[in-house]
């Protein structure tokens, strides 16, 4: 990335240079046939390991993810052609490793199977992913619904606490048998609302105010809606007990606030109340403050006679795996409880696939985390720019909380590893931000010159 | 702003650097503790996926699996559980594995790396090869016999091969049936629970795990000790000995229940079990000739494993002289298992020499191929044979005119020794009746079958003697090895 980058991001360039560059949509084909054949192989394993045979639904599973994805792909090719060729082959991949540890979850207990629902969901991710490729033609629309955004965004979060709590958290809303997560849609509304008002005030930040000390506040006026907007959400979550969304609008927060403005003393700022707000939580509200002892001492449940707890069933399953895994289909991840095809469905990668798979999923996390920062420098306009590294940042620190929780890393939060998790809100999702950082990316490699993707 | 995203980007690859530098952590340094904690249910769950291998009776196996469809998958079954409970033990998924079940679980299990068609083969496979199977020496007869034969009692019996050492017959009763165990249930706790709690100890294998006094079964010891020494040359010649027999260096006068003790021969000492004779042989003997001799037979030796541990059978070495005429009687803190008197009864018929008893004549692979087979065991010689041959008659006197005539066979020659133990406080408790005896038919060239029984309760005391309540039943365990 040059200096030039700098100079341009404010005022759109007067014309694109007419450099043809490569489109690469044969790449994104061939690295989705290469993820759809990876998982159709995953569901064979699944099925010769537990039964020695092929599953009969391997060849319609592999179809039915090969023509999702196909979908997704003419839709790229058709409307976003200079696209990105890695993120939607990175979502197949997951998406169908997630439906192959999924179903091999279901073999466990047979009556109550996951993997179909989540199909559904994933078709209806690959269809809104179709969709908005399809219908957003420019990511620019989306700042005239800043405020939309965040008033819809508000209301999802909202509305869980009208509906009872499941497991402790108080996150769902139950609809014709349909659990829904909104939660997790306001997500994506909730980083469009950071980066519009961010790109909007940018100056006002950064510039106005009074100057306390060595840090240079902005004004009320321009930071206190945004601080609001925060506040009551984390509020919310808090109080609906989901420490992990909680957890990540925080992050998402002060990382955009820190990119557009450019000032560290945000974060000291953000930092500090996060530990004030943790520690005040961790003390007075007892569940934190059991995760938090959880985690400290995972296997004290197994001291006091109580048998392991989530958390130690986690640990034993990734220590299983060691480094090259039982193998798909030969672990015990099961023993993990009802959470295991959800917050915990790491586990089940961790001791089947082992480190070397678990790194790979890692990695190709990285990879798309990786894409959507490229895609967000090769922007100009400031919004795009903070859409495709909040979008990307999601993605990144969904990872960490959930994957450092089960792995004992942090304290335990309940979320969805995206992709990965039976889940159908998160899914949904993820399929969208996936959706987005395509059409930034097709934005940022048609600018050419600067706004080159290697 | 381009320098501000690549610094959260950094922040991104920090974040993605600890969940991979904390998931080696957790998955290769961590990976054998985790492994190893009690509570990671992963070791159960892989030893219950497939059927253990099975514990063979005269080929026929006593034990089975069943596939529960459960996460442990398949439990223990037994065929005549509480028959075999002393020599199989229980493999429970709850409690855990006893005795055959627990000296040869890794082979029934499957876990052995001898099972292995290849060395390392299942490290790298990550897979158990199929239980092996344990063929037993025990002779079914012989131990259905002495089952029967103890039935509504509460003893145990002993019987080994006097040439070979193989144990023929290991019983224990009461008895219980060890695939009530096998679970992890609710069943399973509450007759754990229950077989705990009971007073008559079931789940004790007395044959082994038991040590009782001798009684004068012991004298059997202490004549061998006196004959090999040459303190006794002639069995028919006097012995001098005084009736009743005052201990040395007190004024406790040892008594006899039978009449004429007094200066009799060994013979007849040994025919009517005379306690003052012994008592006084023993002290005539000393301390350490009689040390050699019991150690010769196996007493004082804590390590004997049949491949389970046999309790350690004693003879006090730290004796004055009149604990030691106490001693030579198998009172005082003389104590043996019944599968040391059944070795005691085995030396003196294969002409001294004592084998080491064993209950595993095969190890196997599912498929049948051997993984080890029981060699030559050690031999040690308790006496001379010259003894040995002079201890056969002492012995089949007994059964031929003296307490032990219920264990005659007509056709067969057969010799025993009768005890009734004293025990308890001021020998308030019932006395034990103890039969050690070993039978040879008059066509084999040697002894084919060395018992030893030992009865805890008789209906009244005056009934207890080893040779009405004992003898019968060791007559028909020998009966039973013999039945061509």
């Amino acid at each position: 990335m040059s200096k030039a980058g700098i100079t341009l991001e404010t005022v759109d360039p007067p014309a694109a240079p007419t450099v043809r560059l490569p489109r690469r949509r044969g790449i994104e084909l061939a690295l989705i046939v290469l993820a759809v054949l990876l998982s159709v192989y995953g569901y064979c394993a699944v099925g010769l390991a537990r039964n020695g045979t092929v599953p009969p639904g391997a060849a319609g599973y592999g179809a039915g993810l090969g023509v999702l994805a196909l979908v997704a792909h003419l839709a790229v090719r058709w409307r976003a052609p200079h696209a990105d060729p890695l993120p939607l082959p990175i979502g197949v991949l997951l998406n169908g490793l997630g439906l192959v540890l999924i179903y091999r979850l279901d073999l466990e207990a047979p009556g109550d199977p996951a993997a179909p629902t989540q199909l559904v969901w994933s078709t209806l991710g690959v269809a809104l992913f179709t969709v908005v490729v399809l219908v957003l033609r420019d990511h620019r629309v989306l700042q005239r619904y800043t405020y939309l955004c965040v008033t819809v965004a508000l209301v999802l979060l909202t509305v869980p606490i009208l509906f009872p709590a499941v497991n402790g958290a108080r996150i769902w809303i139950r609809v014709a048998g349909f659990s829904i997560q909104p939660g997790e849609f306001a997500k994506v509304l909730l980083a469009v609302f950071f980066a519009a008002y961010l790109a909007a005030n940018r100056g006002a930040l950064t510039y106005a105010g009074r100057r306390v000390w060595c840090l240079q506040l902005p004004t009320g006026r321009v930071l206190g809606p945004i601080v609001a907007v925060w506040l009551v959400s984390v509020g919310v979550l808090v109080l609906e007990r989901d420490l992990g969304t909680s957890l990540l609008f925080f992050g998402l927060f002060v990382v955009l606030l820190y990119v557009a403005t450019g000032r560290t003393g945000w974060i000291a700022v953000g930092l500090l109340l996060a530990s004030l707000g943790a520690a005040a939580v961790g003390r007075l509200e007892p569940h934190v403050h059991g995760r938090i002892e959880t985690w400290l001492h995972p296997f004290a449940s197994i001291e006091a006679g109580e048998g392991p707890n989530q958390l130690a069933q986690s640990l034993f399953a990734f220590a299983e795996g060691g480094i090259l895994g039982t193998g798909l289909g030969l672990g015990h991840s099961v023993l993990i409880g009802f959470a295991v095809k959800s917050d915990f469905i790491l586990a089940t990668a961790g001791e089947e696939l082992g480190l070397a798979g678990l790194s790979a999923i890692f990695l190709l996390y990285g990879l798309l985390v990786e894409r959507g920062y490229r895609a967000g420098l090769a922007l100009r306009d400031p919004f795009g720019r903070l859409l495709a590294v909040g979008l990307a940042s999601i993605v990144a620190l969904q990872v960490f909380v959930i994957a450092g929780g089960v792995t004992g890393l942090i304290p335990l939060t309940g979320m969805a590893m995206p992709f990965l998790a039976q889940g159908g809100s998160s899914v949904v999702t993820n399929w969208t931000i996936v959706a987005l950082l395509v059409r930034l990316s097709d934005r940022a490699r048609r600018q050419g010159g600067g706004g080159d993707i290697r | 702003m381009t320098r501000h995203i690549r610094h959260a980007a950094l922040f991104c690859v920090l974040l993605l650097a600890a969940l991979l530098v904390n998931a080696a952590r957790v998955q290769v340094l961590r990976a054998d503790a985790y492994g190893a904690d009690p509570a990671n249910r992963r070791d159960t769950i892989t030893r219950y996926q497939q059927p253990r291998g099975d514990i063979l009776v005269a080929g026929r196996p006593v034990t089975g699996s069943r596939d529960t469809g459960e996460h442990l998958r398949y439990e223990r079954t037994y065929r005549d559980g509480p028959l075999y409970a002393p020599v199989t033990g229980f493999a429970s998924q709850e409690y855990g594995t006893t005795l055959l079940e627990h000296t040869e679980d890794g082979l029934l299990s499957g876990a052995d790396p001898v099972l292995a068609p290849l060395p390392l083969w299942n490290e790298f496979t990550r897979s158990r090869n199929a239980g092996g199977k344990v063929m037993t020496t025990i002779d079914p007869a012989a131990q259905r016999a002495a089952y029967e034969g103890l039935r509504s009692r509460k003893g145990a019996v002993a019987a080994v091969e006097p040439s070979t050492g193989r144990v023929l017959a290991l019983v224990s009763v009461p008895s219980y049936d060890p695939g009530l165990l096998s679970g992890n249930g609710r069943t399973a706790r509450e007759a754990w629970a229950r077989l705990n709690a009971d007073p008559d100890r079931p789940m004790l294998n007395r044959a082994v795990q038991r040590t009782y006094p001798p009684g004068s079964t012991f004298k059997v010891v202490t004549a061998a000790a006196a004959l090999d020494a040459g303190v006794v040359d002639d069995l028919d010649e006097p012995t001098d000995s005084p009736d009743p027999y005052t201990l040395p260096g007190t004024t406790t006068r040892l008594t006899n229940g039978a009449r004429g003790c007094a200066d009799a021969s060994l013979r007849e000492a040994f025919v009517q079990s005379c306690n003052t004779v012994f008592a006084k042989l023993g002290v005539t003997t000393g301390v350490a000739r009689m040390r050699a001799m019991a150690h010769g037979f196996g007493f004082n030796d804590g390590d004997l494993r049949i491949p389970f541990r046999v309790a350690r059978s004693t003879f006090d070495t730290t004796v004055d002289r009149s604990q030691l005429a106490l001693s030579s009687i198998g009172q005082y803190n003389t104590r043996a298992t019944p599968l040391q008197m059944a070795m005691v009864a085995a030396a003196v018929a294969s002409g001294g020499q004592v084998r080491e008893p064993y209950l595993v004549e095969r190890t196997t692979r599912a498929g049948g191929g051997t993984v080890s087979a029981a060699g030559a065991r050690p031999v040690r010689r308790a006496m001379h044979p010259a003894t040995a041959m002079r201890m056969r008659e002492l012995m089949r006197g007994v059964v031929e005119d003296g307490t032990g005539k219920k264990a005659a066979i007509p056709g067969t020659v057969v010799g025993g020794k009768t005890g009734t133990a004293q025990h308890g406080l001021g020998n308030s408790g019932t006395p034990y009746a103890w039969f050690i005896s070993w039978a040879q038919r008059e066509e084999d060239m040697e002894p084919r079958v060395a018992v030893a029984v030992v009865v805890e309760d008789a209906a009244n005391r005056r009934e207890i003697s080893g040779g009405g309540t004992a003898a019968p039943i060791a007559r028909a365990v020998m009966e039973a090895v013999l039945k061509p």
